[in-house]
């Protein structure tokens, strides 16, 4: 597929289409507007931009002093760092005092690639789903981006939107609404579900359309908001179709796939099932592309998976 | 106006409301709630441009209690000032209850959740930052326990205090120089705290934390200097306004028997009966 821009180019756009609406909302970043190609809105939106420096904990904690007075603020940050170091902030500053500051967990998952674990994240979706009044959403693309991003703006709790720095595809959909909490079908199918969410529902497309071509069907859904999980579209995939995969930029434990796991255990729904994600492991080191496919979350990884679950009685 | 000896004889009401409530709560952080109580007494009666009716409104004075273990003082206050009914008091800490063993939002006044530490300078310079963008005259208060300056989140939000000349944020530092092991000093050394935040940027003025007449002067003295984040470092004494109780790192956290609430509450009526 063609490559667009990355989520985070998208977000930066519509971040400063946003701030040039209201001048109330503001973006705080800790030396990490570079990073999060928030340059041009600096440039733009001087007056919109507060710097805190390498400081997480006080990021979160500023942005929230500013939401109690009235700011609409997107606190922006290295994923990593965001959700370890400044977990305190984001729960008791954040999502217990309800401020509705939008925390942003940028390069995320394992977009930093080769710089190591230090600056990977794979634990943030099983820490934040843990905390009471956040939602979590990975958009899967520049279309979704613009979506969440518009969407968070106006929700007034707290959001974590987490992106990526690949650029993406521009995925198919069937429908072009986008909600936040209700999965997005990108694929129809009902041999196999893949739930996706971030930057690994485009390689679940992939592996879809390699099945295909072996007259497997299957259902992509973007799990986009993985916080609260839509659990309708979750239950319809494992009682429509021949089983489901969860696909995450994360580690296996805490994340989507043992929220989808835990719902249709709860519901009695039984299906063939597969969480695929980071095992609980040391990563291993490489590229962003390079450490999928040793987890196989590429496209051919997943198509695999697929083929194996559907082997299974 | 409330005159000095009008705050005085607060301060001494407020102790013994207070420890009637830890009494009957069956909790409470003693000590520090008796050392700050002076601190909270004259921000709400004497310097905070903030009451009940004023409270939601975008433009009053805010306080953020960063201590928030000595919620029961601030919530005695709060009652006397007016935000809530002092029978309320009688749920603390009682099942379904929303006054518990640290302040939260759910409490009319109360305007960040706070407990754990370390947390309040960051959200009071964030305020004092919209402030400043918005060209508001608000002052943002936070009062901070001595033990609670060992979180290094303190100095990170102090650094970023001064680098955007918050001159509308006033840092109290509730100095009584003992947290719940012991000794800020033997725990892990913390003076001098007045040069640690002179050399972050703010301006810090020293005060006896425990005379409400001091503390009065030094608030009317904000911002020490233009430009600069303000700090009062107010030296208190843990447990103060009850002799056995003063200075004595147990008394952090404890409900005093039977027989200590009435010593505690002879010596407060004494000390009542010479300000009435």
């Amino acid at each position: 597929m063609e490559l667009a821009l990355t989520n985070l180019e998208t977000f930066a756009t519509t971040l400063l289409e946003l701030a040039r609406q209201d001048s109330d909302l503001l973006v705080i970043t800790s030396d990490s507007r570079g990073s999060a190609k928030l340059a041009s809105f600096a440039k733009a939106a001087p007056g919109q931009i507060v710097e805190v420096g390498i400081a997480e904990q006080n990021l979160v904690g500023v942005a929230a002093g500013l939401a109690a007075a009235g700011k609409k603020v997107f606190a922006v940050s290295p994923a990593c760092f965001l959700t370890a170091r400044s977990l305190e902030q984001i729960k008791n500053d954040l999502c217990y005092s309800d401020r509705p500051v939008k925390a942003v967990g940028i390069s995320a998952g394992v977009s930093y690639g080769a710089l190591g674990t230090t600056h990977h994240s794979l634990h943030d979706y099983a820490v934040l789903r843990a905390i009471h009044n956040i939602v979590i959403v990975a958009p899967a693309d520049n279309f979704e981006t613009r979506e969440a991003v518009r969407a968070a703006a106006l929700l007034s709790k707290p959001v974590y939107l987490r992106f990526g720095k690949k650029r993406m595809p521009h995925l198919p959909r069937v429908d072009s609404e986008f909600e936040l909490g209700r999965a997005a079908l990108i694929r129809e199918g009902t041999d196999l579900s893949f739930l996706a969410c971030g930057e690994t529902v485009a390689p679940a497309y992939e592996a879809a359309e390699l099945l295909a071509k072996e007259g497997i069907n299957c259902r992509v859904l973007s799990v986009h908001t993985v916080k609260p999980l839509d659990e309708k579209a979750v239950l319809n995939a494992a009682t429509e179709t021949g089983g489901v995969i969860t696909v995450e930029e994360h580690s296996v434990n805490g994340g989507l796939g043992e929220a989808c796991a835990g719902l249709l255990l709860q519901a009695g729904v039984h299906t063939r099932f597969k969480i695929a994600g980071f095992p609980d492991d040391h990563t291993v080191s490489g590229s962003q592309e390079e450490i999928f496919r040793h987890y196989g979350l590429d496209g051919a990884g997943l198509a695999l998976a697929g083929r194996n679950l559907l082997a299974k009685r | 106006m409330l005159t000095e000896r009008d705050l005085e004889l607060k301060s001494v009401r407020y102790r013994k409301a207070l420890l009637r409530l830890i009494k009957a709560s069956g909790s409470g952080h003693t000590g520090g709630d008796l050392s700050c109580l002076d601190i909270v007494n004259v921000l709400y009666n004497r310097i905070l441009r903030v009451n009940p009716e004023t409270f939601k409104s975008p433009d009053h004075d805010y306080y953020i209690q960063s201590k928030g273990h000595c919620a029961e003082a601030l919530f005695v206050v709060l009652a006397d000032r007016g935000f809530f009914p002092e029978k309320d008091l009688e749920t603390l800490n009682r099942y379904g209850s929303h006054y518990i063993g640290h302040p939260t939002r759910d409490v009319n006044g109360v305007e960040q959740n706070t407990g754990a530490l370390g947390h309040g300078l960051a959200v009071a310079a964030g305020i004092a930052l919209a402030g400043k963008m918005d060209r508001k005259d608000y002052r943002v208060y936070t009062l901070l326990g001595d033990g609670e300056l060992a979180e290094g989140s303190n100095w990170e939000a102090a650094m970023m205090a001064a680098h955007y000349r918050l001159d509308n944020l006033v840092a109290i530092v509730d100095r009584n120089g003992l947290q719940i092991t012991g000794s800020t000093e033997d725990v892990c050394q913390l003076s001098p705290v007045d040069e640690k935040f002179e050399a972050f940027g703010f301006a810090v003025q020293r005060c006896n934390g425990n005379d409400v007449g001091e503390l009065v002067r030094a608030f009317e003295a904000v911002p020490f200097r233009p430009g600069k984040p303000s700090l009062v470092l107010a030296k208190t004494r843990k447990g103060k306004g009850v002799s056995f109780m003063e200075n004595v790192a147990k008394w952090h956290h404890g409900v005093p028997s039977d027989d200590e609430l009435s010593r505690a509450m002879a010596e407060l009526e004494a000390a009542e009966a010479v300000l009435a």
